[in-house]
């Protein structure tokens, strides 16, 4: 019994990313809403990001800047890779995250709304009460 | 307007603060060499900056500091300032962003630190632009004329 | 519905823990990830090699340039993608 609640205490932080994972993906696939899809994403996101720093963690060691001094040799550096790995993802977020809003923004314009429901309903129908699209035809034929 | 921009407070500590918050956006671009910082942190730092004011004194009052037209050049000088750096590394018979081809100094570790926050800075430049025209694009209008949202459609 | 994503999710989330179990303790000196030869060679080499205490920006700027410069690019699209999004009546 005490090897597994040794295992919980080493690696506890990996729970933690796999709780906050599994709010975004919950809100990913069970909200109709598509900014809270967004906002789950984010989350998810961000799971992955703390997932790869924790890698990167060394107990006493500090950040990746080398240190010059007397006490050089014996300073320890935590692992930089994670480090540069994430900050290129997190740029992709918020790219993926703005072109997303945008087309949110888009999509609210055409149907005006923002439930996935309606707006299939709208695209499989191509109702006029909700598609500019489908009204624009009507009007011209 | 709504009732926090018109607050004295706010409009009196915002305007004294974003100098501040830009100085310190340089300061982290430059200083991303040796210690915390780089191009990417310091651009959204001097975005947030510029995306604060707007906030307060209307995204029209932004505009004058940084217009669409500016935005558009600024976002694109960025990345032909990076990519030019790795086009000058190939002119010195390097390989594309070889720096150690280019014979600034006498010794290359040097150059290729130049040449880096050089590049840090062309991050820097096309982050900054592209976070407030994002800001700018995304957030509603405040005129009554507006085209971007059509009265809502009747269900 | 709802009962069925957040089995889904139970399942994702079950089998990311079992797997977990292999990953290194928090902290731990002895990682793979960090006894690798690359991480070493990082720490070590990076200060000669670039001339930059910072062994973020080392990896980021130079060793990984040709990546960084991609993530330029990407940022740079989403802006000219928002500004075709959203901008389609004034030039």
């Amino acid at each position: 019994m005490t090897g597994i609640m040794d295992i919980v205490y080493a690696e506890y932080n990996y729970w933690i990313y796999v709780a906050l994972m599994m709010i975004g993906f919950y809100a990913m696939i069970a909200k109709k809403n598509l900014v809270k899809k967004v906002i789950g994403a984010n989350i998810f996101q961000t799971a992955i990001f703390l997932f790869y720093i924790s890698l990167s963690d060394i107990t006493g060691g500090t950040a990746p800047i080398i240190v010059h001094g007397d006490h050089a040799a014996e300073v320890i550096y935590t692992n930089p890779v994670p480090h540069v790995l994430i900050l290129t993802a997190i740029v992709v977020a918020v790219s993926t995250t703005a072109v997303a809003l945008a087309l949110i923004i888009r999509i609210y314009d055409e149907y005006g709304s923002l439930d996935e429901d309606v707006i299939l309903a709208a695209r499989r129908n191509l109702q006029p009460e909700f598609s500019e699209y489908a009204r624009q035809k009507e009007v011209d034929t | 307007m709504s009732g926090i921009q018109e607050s004295i407070i706010i409009r009196t500590v915002v305007r004294i603060m974003v100098p501040f918050i830009a100085l310190f956006a340089l300061y982290v671009i430059i200083h991303g060499a040796s210690g915390p910082g780089g191009g990417f942190q310091g651009g959204v730092i001097f975005g947030a900056a510029i995306i604060l004011y707007a906030m307060i004194y209307g995204i029209e009052d932004g505009k004058k500091i940084i217009s669409d037209k500016v935005n558009r050049i600024l976002s694109s000088t960025g990345l032909v300032l990076y990519a030019g750096t790795g086009l000058l590394c190939m002119v010195f018979g390097g390989k594309f962003l070889q720096y150690n081809a280019v014979p600034l100094f006498p010794n290359p570790a040097e150059t290729a630190a130049i040449l880096m926050d050089v590049v840090e800075v062309g991050i820097g430049i096309t982050v900054l632009a592209v976070m407030v025209s994002l800001f700018f694009d995304i957030s509603p209008p405040e005129t009554e004329d507006d085209e971007m949202f059509p009265e809502e459609v009747e269900q | 519905m709802k009962i069925l994503a957040l089995f889904a999710v139970l399942l994702a989330g079950g089998m990311l823990l079992y797997a977990g179990q292999d990953l290194p303790a928090f902290g731990d000196q002895n990682s793979p990830a960090y006894q690798h030869p690359m991480t070493t060679r990082f720490i070590e080499e990076s200060e000669n090699e670039t001339g930059v205490y910072n062994i973020v920006t080392a990896l980021l700027a130079n060793y990984r340039g040709y990546d960084t410069l991609g993530e330029t690019t990407v940022i740079f699209t989403a802006g000219m993608a928002v500004i075709l999004l959203l901008r389609r009546r004034e030039l």
